[in-house]
């Protein structure tokens, strides 16, 4: 078989730490190739010496069977080879052509000609079934419809082989479908690809082979067809994992947190959310599902008192808290995983003791009339760290210097330490591997088993049906509708987060079953 | 290499360093290096007197940088040190000349008026910042020139026309004949014990309080600090009062010890700037502020024996004392490359 890319015994250091070991990937023309592996296995580090952004300290690259030497990401290019990032490299008022062009502007006679680039442009859109307009603006088109413009980009700089980087992070379940037939067409067409993921469903639906790397080593390759996602997890972690995570039926009690006619707007004044409705139990977690940027930010924002609400009203424990001070909320009983966890979560160059101490800190017996006692603060730390399993060096260590799935770890102790009664998880396992990931699933679950409330914010349908007992779907700063993830598919929960009527699909009936009892509230 | 070594070796390197570029200038003005390093080292060591000089001169220094420093602690770069300190001298100045008091309440008054007008001159471009997000930079530069003129022109209102007010009372000065006695009737004064008692009032304050904790986190990362329930304007606004109220105290050391009065400034002392070395060079650490000080204090005084003894123009003396402080700020570089020799090393 012919190879178009061939990096053989890789090894790439950063001072003392070896970020790729010996890791070899050969990646055939004409197929799909995976990369698997968790967070920090080394798989940016992989692809960015690739790129021509690193220089490998060991190994060699072969390009179409010739070693070569990629100083540069110019190299890399004239190569044929071109990234799909994960987050766009889009100027948002620039058109599509405008985008694809810029840092090669072609010109006529010094003058820019946009026409014959559009021209172009349109014929590879076409060419590879992209349909994508050259004259759209790019704050007017879907997230879908954007990464197409960064595939059509690398195609039009004469990519060969395609690197996409998680590409599916940010899109709908139709769109993800969408962009595996564009995957399969480009092949069909000779190109070559290769896919960075951790999602092991998608690996299995479009990959021809996978290169598994654990923390820095290459494991192997594995023909698709011959494996299965447990087994692709397993070599993954390096361990047994489970997926779905065990729960039994919720019992949801009283009324914990009533949302009415919320509207909340975003740093530029513009409503994001309009007139939302929401209604969460004791005993039960409900499930945000929708698209990025439908409001769910500053829905949260608005909850826990970080942005102002500019009407509507939020109670929590039959308490009035809207627009009451973060800590005044907390103290009537909220928990908050905050979404970014570098800015909102921790204190990255406080230690992992400080920041156990964050919410808590003011209260006896952490302080005493001012004055701090790190003692027991520590204590409190070395506690979370325990039950919660946080792999760090002790509590005197940066919060930085932790791994992602740790600093989360950290704050879900910490949160859920303070028994909180109802807790706001958002994007809780973003970015984070398996292994991390059933970890937090099963801490949200049992906190549900214990009587207390859970809000999950996702823009992951797979944890939103896993771990929801009930699914509050949130379209243009509205619930849209509240479903039950047994009695709902992705295919249907996908429609109404991209603001179809739910009449519009088929298997509406079971839907309607769903909303009976409680639920109906919800959704005036 | 292990990091210790590292940690004590690079001051050590860097001032080598400083003093080998300092010669070579030196050397190319066409004056002896040997002789103008003897001359600095005489200037601050050579006996009781010019020990008892430096230590006078590094006082204020210390104040200086305890205030950078401690705003810096919250995220907040206080260029108004020099204004602030400009205000506590009058302040002090003020109070020493005008109230009849004993020793015990005089002293400590005159310190307070001091540590009060720089918070004061702290407070205004803190709240600035904290309600209408003004860049502190530009406010405390303005505020800078305000305390300048303005102390001026109060110099003049309250010695009904003199360039200079009247000397302190008796009860308010610092000066110790003790002290005085000891250093061969040097002006060492008991400021360096308020200056060092301020080191240990910081160190507590961020290491031992609840309101050093918010500091620090509010320092650290505002959005964090605000979503776990923090006040950060409130923060914002006293790191800079406390900020202030160390660089009035800077202020109060020349006025109660060093010149017993104050007289109209033609410019600034530029002792708050110096501050701002000071307190980068300590790392923005209370212990780390006394050695930056003692390093400031004792090149800026020992650097006035060496026109007399070597016979080097004033000119060139900054120039080799600007050299010094460069590499020693400039530990960064020599700590990478300790390390980069170290991994060689390692490799083979």
């Amino acid at each position: 078989m012919e190879y178009v890319i061939e990096m053989l015994n890789i090894r790439k250091e950063f001072g003392n730490f070896v970020a790729n070991d010996n890791i070899t990937l050969q990646l055939e023309k004409g197929e799909i190739h995976a990369l698997l592996g968790e967070n920090g296995a080394g798989k940016s580090t992989l692809m960015n010496v690739l790129f021509g952004l690193y220089q490998p300290e060991g190994g060699e690259i072969r390009v179409r069977g010739k070693k070569t030497d990629i100083t540069d990401p110019n190299v890399a290019n004239n190569l044929g080879i071109g990234m799909v990032h994960q987050h766009f490299m889009l100027v948002e008022n620039l058109t599509v052509t405008e985008n694809i062009i810029l840092g090669n502007e072609p010109k006529k006679r010094g003058m820019l000609n946009i026409k014959d680039s559009a021209k172009k442009v349109a014929e590879i859109s076409k060419l590879y079934g992209l349909d994508v307009d050259p004259y759209a603006k790019i704050e007017d088109i879907s997230v879908g419809m954007q990464q197409r413009v960064e595939i059509l980009k690398t195609l039009y700089r004469g990519a060969e082989i395609l690197i996409f980087d998680e590409p599916t992070a940010s899109l709908t379940p139709q769109e993800i479908e969408e962009l595996i037939g564009i995957m399969r067409k480009l092949i069909t067409e000779g190109k070559s690809i290769i896919l960075i993921t951790h999602k092991l469903q998608e690996i299995m639906d479009v990959s021809d082979r996978v290169t598994v790397i654990r923390k820095g080593k290459g494991i192997g390759t594995v023909i698709t067809v011959e494996t299965n996602p447990e087994k692709l997890a397993t070599l993954m972690v390096g361990r047994q994992v489970t997926f779905k995570t065990e729960k039994g039926p919720s019992h949801p009690t009283e009324e914990i947190l009533h949302i009415e006619n919320l509207v909340v707007e975003d740093y530029r004044g513009i409503e994001k959310v309009k007139g939302l409705n929401l209604s969460v139990r004791k005993g039960e977690i409900v499930g945000i599902a929708g698209i990025d940027g439908n409001g769910q930010s500053e829905l949260i924002e608005a909850i826990t008192g970080l942005r102002k609400v500019k009407s509507g009203k939020i109670k929590l424990n039959s308490k009035d808290i809207t627009g009451k001070h973060p800590r005044e909320i907390t103290e009537s009983g909220l928990g908050h995983i905050p979404q970014d966890r570098h800015k909102h979560g921790l204190v990255l160059d406080f230690s992992v003791g400080y920041n156990a101490a964050l919410q808590s800190y003011y209260q006896k017996p952490y302080s005493n009339k001012g004055i701090m006692n790190y003692k027991i603060v520590a204590e409190k730390a070395n506690k979370i760290i325990q039950t919660y399993d946080v792999r760090t060096q002790g509590e005197h260590e940066p919060a930085r210097a932790l791994s992602g799935g740790n600093q989360q770890k950290l704050i879900i102790g910490r949160e859920v330490d303070r028994n909180p009664d109802l807790l706001i998880a958002a994007l809780p396992t973003r970015g984070l591997d398996v292994g991390a990931i059933e970890f937090i699933h099963k801490k949200l679950i049992e906190q549900r088993d214990n009587g207390k409330a859970v809000l999950l914010i996702s823009y992951e349908l797979d944890e939103v049906m896993n771990i929801s007992d009930r699914i509050a779907v949130i379209y243009d700063g509205k619930i849209v509708d509240t479903v039950s993830p047994t009695e709902t598919t992705e295919q249907q929960l996908g429609l109404l987060m991209a603001g179809q009527e739910k009449e519009e699909f088929v298997g509406a009936a079971t839907n309607d079953v769903v909303l009976k009892e409680g639920d109906d509230r919800d959704v005036k | 290499m292990s990091n210790r070594v590292i940690n004590l070796l690079v001051p050590i390197i860097s001032i080598i360093l400083g003093l080998l570029v300092g010669a070579v200038v030196m050397l190319f003005s066409g004056y002896n290096p040997i002789n103008g390093y003897i001359a600095l080292w005489n200037g601050v060591f050579e006996d009781s007197y010019a020990i008892g000089e430096t230590i006078r001169q590094i006082s204020p220094y210390i104040l200086a940088g305890l205030a950078v420093a401690f705003a810096f602690r919250t995220g907040l770069f206080n260029i108004g040190v020099e204004g602030q300190l400009i205000v506590g001298w009058f302040a002090a100045a003020y109070v020493g000349v005008t109230f009849e008091l004993p020793a015990i309440i005089h002293i400590p008054f005159a310190l307070l008026a001091a540590a009060a007008a720089g918070a004061l001159w702290g407070l205004v471009p803190g709240l600035l910042k904290a309600k209408f997000g003004v860049h502190e930079v530009i406010v405390t530069i303005m505020m800078n020139y305000i305390a300048l003129h303005s102390v001026n022109a109060l110099i003049k209102t309250v010695s009904g026309g003199n360039y200079k007010t009247d000397p302190i009372k008796e009860t308010a000065s610092l000066r110790s004949e003790f002290l005085a006695n000891l250093t061969d009737f040097s002006t060492l004064h008991y400021g360096i014990l308020v200056a060092l008692a301020m080191v240990v009032v910081m160190w507590f304050i961020l290491e031992k309080t609840k309101t050093g904790f918010e500091l620090k986190s509010v320092g650290f990362n505002d959005h964090a600090s605000q979503y776990a329930g923090m006040n950060v304007n409130k923060n914002i606004v006293l790191s800079m009062v406390i900020s202030g109220a160390f660089a009035g105290l800077g202020g109060a050391m020349e006025a109660l010890g060093t010149f017993g009065y104050m007289a109209t400034l033609a410019g600034f002392t530029g002792i708050g700037f110096d501050g701002i070395a000071v307190a980068l060079l300590g790392a923005n650490t209370p212990l780390g502020v006394i050695f930056g000080a003692s390093l400031f204090g004792s090149l800026k005084y020992g650097a006035g024996n060496m026109p007399n003894a070597a016979g080097i123009p004033i000119e060139i003396v900054s120039i080799v004392i600007a050299l010094i402080i460069f590499f020693v700020a400039s530990g960064y570089i020599i700590r990478v490359g300790l390390q980069r020799m170290n991994k060689k090393k390692g490799a083979k």
